[in-house]
């Protein structure tokens, strides 16, 4: 293709064309806001040069619910399509775009960023910790992601989106059958987002491991720390196969090597292999901080402990393990024979037995309990039913032969939608709520909430079992149409008006922010659900180190302890407290990460080579860096305390 | 919650009603592998309804009683840290379940990849199915004929289906006759089907390809034997050979009608299995070298320009 080619607008369809409009309008705006209310300065020196792991976890939340959005128009304007037989709103390859990029937007910068959201703020608090380990890689990993975000973005007015499906198999995803530039930004963007992803994995397993405070044992730990410990073991392991991965298919698109090519000795299935052994954990990536998420609101409205913490921290261990050795699953129907898939169909379905454990354990979490029901108790609890009947279709998957008939059709959609939704976006949604007041300082309103939570959870009931139905009568997935002689019609329509509830149900939420931003009382305490673990025992809004004083901890639920036992949760007293010092310098060398990016994916040679000389430059001045820190001295922590309610002692 | 768990039961409920009665494709079998499978699944709908069941019953159970508003202000539940029989329970049974699962699984994993069962004393009828952007070509090599997307086959009789691709990676799949398999350009799978009842059935490739995709389907006419011998006759007296250039020309990308010839193209463009697969790069051959140079060269030279 033509150098200038490669531009193009990709489709002369007027929703591009909107977009684009949308898109500049949005950063005049920005850029005209900003400058009007001259806050250049507040935003760079409170929020792009930040460290504190509190302020990164809300830009990583505000992202991720920007992503739900783009992700979300996706979802609507597929469902929209084949609501009707021979539907002509969208064409084969808008389609066939469309369907990737909310596979890749939902699953790498919305879920992702959500599960890192809520890990970033809660964690260190969670742990009594003042940081993350590492704080200013913690600020790296999430300008590496978010300039990802972008540079994946731009893929849909620029040069065209990837169109080979979110898992990319070549040959499809090759030079020869795929000559956009889509695939190029995803083989890129996905590397750069995954670079931040990995370094978190390091920073927060460092974190957790090291940073606990006195008397937090690893079997003492709050169990959403213990998911996120996991959820980081797994990210070690997983994503070095993702890099490697995408650094082949990046090499085999730009510069014609062959490892996925079907000649000269390359391997379209390695593809497929390598995409899984990271894929598949990926999947566990994001549901074991939504299954900590759920151990801590249960408990915390039933009133009552968490039942078969043991159990349930093995459960994870076992769950962690497990998620590497399912990968064949994705492709019983390659012909690998019986044997192979006898093994991997046990594997697969053995996963269904700490699942079942989790659950059950949450169920008499409920027995003798108190049960108060708020919003996110509410996301908890409709979580249970509908991640059932996801999970025991997964099981229904995992039975090999069966899967020869499930494979690629819609009933598998249904079975992921119906574990993903319920398990990641019902519990970042209930994480958020839940923590909402910790961040912000005010609680969300709870009747918009309920609305909010009926109309996601019946949307996606009713979006998402009439797959089951249509993909049983031989509807394969990714077709952008069908004929009205199939019978597909009724059971797509369906989905649609569910899709259209979901749609609604995510609108009232970002509704229902705006409402309580301007009606909520300001005057909460700093525990407004009457919880159990740390993040609560210190003031909201959380002031810069967290704790003032050190916590001294000796059991999961210290500060439910503290409260109803009287345990001395901070003994001792102020002290100088050392904080690190913000930096530029991730964020500038994300952005030369997304030229390099951006550079790549047009083949910009000159281009590429002065952003990576840029990328060594931010390097070595790191490298030659004296940056102690500062420290805040104990005049200054007793007046923040006073003037935050007094000190909790 | 009450409601919302019901109306979710119920609905699980219609729809567990709905595959075991209408006529749903994959439930509805015309072959000894489809047989199995359609077997498999309602096992596993029947075994899974009864986890769904016990978790929405707990469920329910659990909310009604410890409610807040069920209970007095000074209620204080107490610490519970487990129970070895509980916990006994629940992970006993769904380890019972996933072994008597994963017997089922393995059994009928080995089933459906075997020369059905009831026609295994006789040899069975090869057809290779290749897919191209974004038609099937199936050459009937004994018979001596090849059909562009739709297949007649013979009725009681064992099927073997070597699959493979000219292009992206699809999956050739006949729901009421059997599940899919995937079939790639550098290797040869084989799919064991065979039909009971004659009848004319769906064909499609279910694995994502490109612009085409949608439209990559073929028709299957299931006829008793005897039909199917004087259908290979027909076309053998009445239909043209196909010449390498009719071959070549076939294999751009886009859709096309039914095609029916006299010849195959098995001899000029070998399948790459064998000395020819593409797994065997250590092992080849000189001259399949060149053959496999020259399926390359066709790639090149044709460069399935979507755009095109």
């Amino acid at each position: 293709m033509d150098f200038f080619d490669r531009f193009a607008i990709p489709h002369p369809s007027p929703v591009i064309y909107a977009s684009m409009v949308a898109i500049t309008l949005t950063l005049v705006a920005i850029v005209a806001g900003v400058t009007y209310t001259k806050k250049w300065g507040y935003l760079w020196r409170e929020w792009l040069t930040t460290v504190d792991h509190k302020r990164i976890g809300m830009m990583y939340l505000i992202s991720a619910l920007l992503m739900l959005f783009r992700g979300g128009a996706d979802a609507i304007m597929m469902r929209a399509q084949t609501a009707l037989p021979e539907n002509t709103l969208l064409d084969s390859q808008h389609y066939n775009e469309i369907f990737t990029t909310h596979g890749v937007v939902m699953i790498i910068f919305m879920a992702m960023a959500f599960i890192m959201a809520l890990m970033n703020f809660v964690v260190p608090l969670q742990i009594g910790a003042r940081d993350v380990a590492f704080p200013r890689l913690n600020a790296l990993s999430f300008w590496l992601y978010f300039w990802g975000a972008m540079l994946f973005n731009i893929s849909f007015v620029i040069g065209g989106s990837p169109d080979a499906g979110w898992t990319s198999y070549f040959p499809l995803a090759g030079n020869e059958f795929s000559q956009s530039v889509g695939t190029n930004y995803y083989m890129i963007a996905i590397q750069i987002a995954g670079l931040g992803t990995l370094i978190t994995g390091i920073n927060f397993i460092v974190t957790i491991l090291k940073m606990r405070a006195p008397g937090m044992t690893l079997m003492k730990m709050p169990m959403f720390t213990w998911s996120a410990l996991i959820t980081n073991l797994i990210i070690v392991f997983a994503f070095p196969v993702l890099t490697v991965a995408l650094a082949m298919g990046t090499i085999d698109r730009l510069f014609g090597g062959n490892f996925f090519t079907t000649t000269d000795g390359g391997m379209d299935m390695l593809w497929a292999n390598l995409f899984w052994v990271w894929g598949h954990p990926e999947v566990y990536i994001l549901i074991l901080p939504a299954f900590g998420i759920y151990s801590e609101i249960i408990p915390t409205f039933a009133r009552r402990n968490l039942y078969g913490y043991k159990s349930m921290v093995a459960s994870i261990v076992l769950i962690s393990v497990l998620s590497f050795v399912v990968w064949v699953h994705h492709f019983f129907t390659m012909g690998q024979g019986a044997m192979v898939n006898s093994i991997f169909s046990i594997t697969t379905m053995a996963i269904a037995i700490p699942t079942g454990i989790k659950i059950f354990n949450w169920l008499f979490t409920l027995w003798k309990g108190k049960i108060t029901i708020t919003v996110p108790m509410l996301y908890s609890l409709g979580f249970i039913p509908i991640f059932t009947i996801g999970g025991v279709t997964g099981v229904m998957l995992g039975m090999s032969a069966a899967d020869y008939q499930y494979h690629n059709t819609m009933f598998l959609v249904a079975h992921f939608h119906l574990v993903i939704i319920p398990g990641v976006v019902f519990a970042m949604l209930a994480g958020l709520t839940y923590w909402w007041p910790k961040m912000f300082g005010f609680m969300l309103n709870e009747r918009i909430g309920k609305l909010s939570f009926w109309l996601i959870s019946i949307g996606t009931c009713v979006a998402f079992f009439p797959m089951f139905i249509s993909g049983l009568d031989g509807q394969a997935r990714r077709m952008y149409t069908y004929s009205e002689a199939t019978g597909f019609g009724i059971w797509n329509m369906i989905s649609f008006v569910g899709a259209i509830m979901l749609a609604a149900g995510f609108v009232t939420i970002v509704y229902n922010i705006y409402y309580s931003t301007r009606y909520a009382s300001r005057d909460i305490s700093s525990d407004p659900w009457d919880a159990r673990s740390l993040e609560w025992a210190t003031h909201t809004p959380v002031p810069d180190y967290n704790f003032a004083i050190t916590p001294q901890v000796n059991s999961s639920e210290a500060f439910w302890d503290s409260k109803k036992n009287g345990h001395k949760l901070f003994p001792g007293e102020y002290k100088e407290i050392h904080m690190p010092n913000n930096s530029g310098v991730p964020f500038i060398m994300s952005a030369i990460f997304f030229v390099l990016g951006f550079a790549l994916v047009f083949s910009i040679w000159i281009l590429a080579v002065i952003a990576l000389l840029g990328i060594f430059a931010c390097l070595a001045h790191r490298s030659f860096e004296q940056d102690h820190g500062y420290h805040i001295p104990v005049e200054e922590v007793k007046e923040t305390e006073e003037k935050l309610g007094g000190a909790r002692q | 919650m009450k409601i919302k768990g019901t109306l979710i039961l119920l609905m699980f409920a219609v729809m567990t009603v709905l595959t075991g009665c209408e006529p749903l494709m994959i439930l509805n079998p015309k072959g000894p592998q489809a047989q199995t499978q359609a077997d498999v699944i309602l096992l596993s709908i029947g075994i899974m309804s009864f986890i769904v069941i016990a978790v929405f019953a707990i469920l329910i159970y659990m909310l009604v009683k410890y409610r807040a508003s069920n209970q007095s202000d000074d209620y204080e539940p107490p610490h519970i840290e487990g129970n070895h029989i509980v916990e006994g329970i629940i992970v006993g049974i769904p380890v019972l379940i996933v072994i008597v699962l994963s017997i089922v699984s393995v059994r009928s994993n080995y089933l459906v990849e075997a020369t059905p069962e009831g026609y295994e004393d006789q040899d069975p009828l090869v057809v290779y199915a290749q897919s191209s952007n974004w038609k099937w070509h199936f050459s009937y090599p004994e018979e001596g004929i090849e059909t562009v997307n739709y297949l007649y086959i013979p009725t009681d009789r064992a099927l073997e289906f070597k699959l493979y691709s000219e292009g992206p990676i699809t999956s050739f799949w006949v729901p009421q006759l059997g599940g899919q398999k995937y079939a790639m350009s550098d290797m040869v799978t084989t799919l064991h089907l065979a039909a009971d009842a004659p009848g004319e059935y769906m064909g499609r490739n279910a694995n994502f390809s490109g612009e085409g995709f949608a439209e990559n389907t073929f028709s299957v006419n299931a006829v008793p034997p005897d039909e199917f011998d004087e259908w290979v006759d027909e076309v053998q007296d009445t239909a043209k050979p196909l010449t390498e250039d009719k071959y070549k020309e076939l294999l751009e990308p886009g859709h096309l009608g039914q095609l029916t010839f006299s010849s195959t193209h098995l001899e000029f463009s070998p399948p790459p299995e064998g000395e020819h697969g593409g797994h065997n790069h250590g092992s080849s051959s000189e001259d399949s070298e060149e053959g496999n140079m020259d399926m390359d060269h066709e790639n090149m030279d044709e460069s399935h320009d979507p755009s095109e």
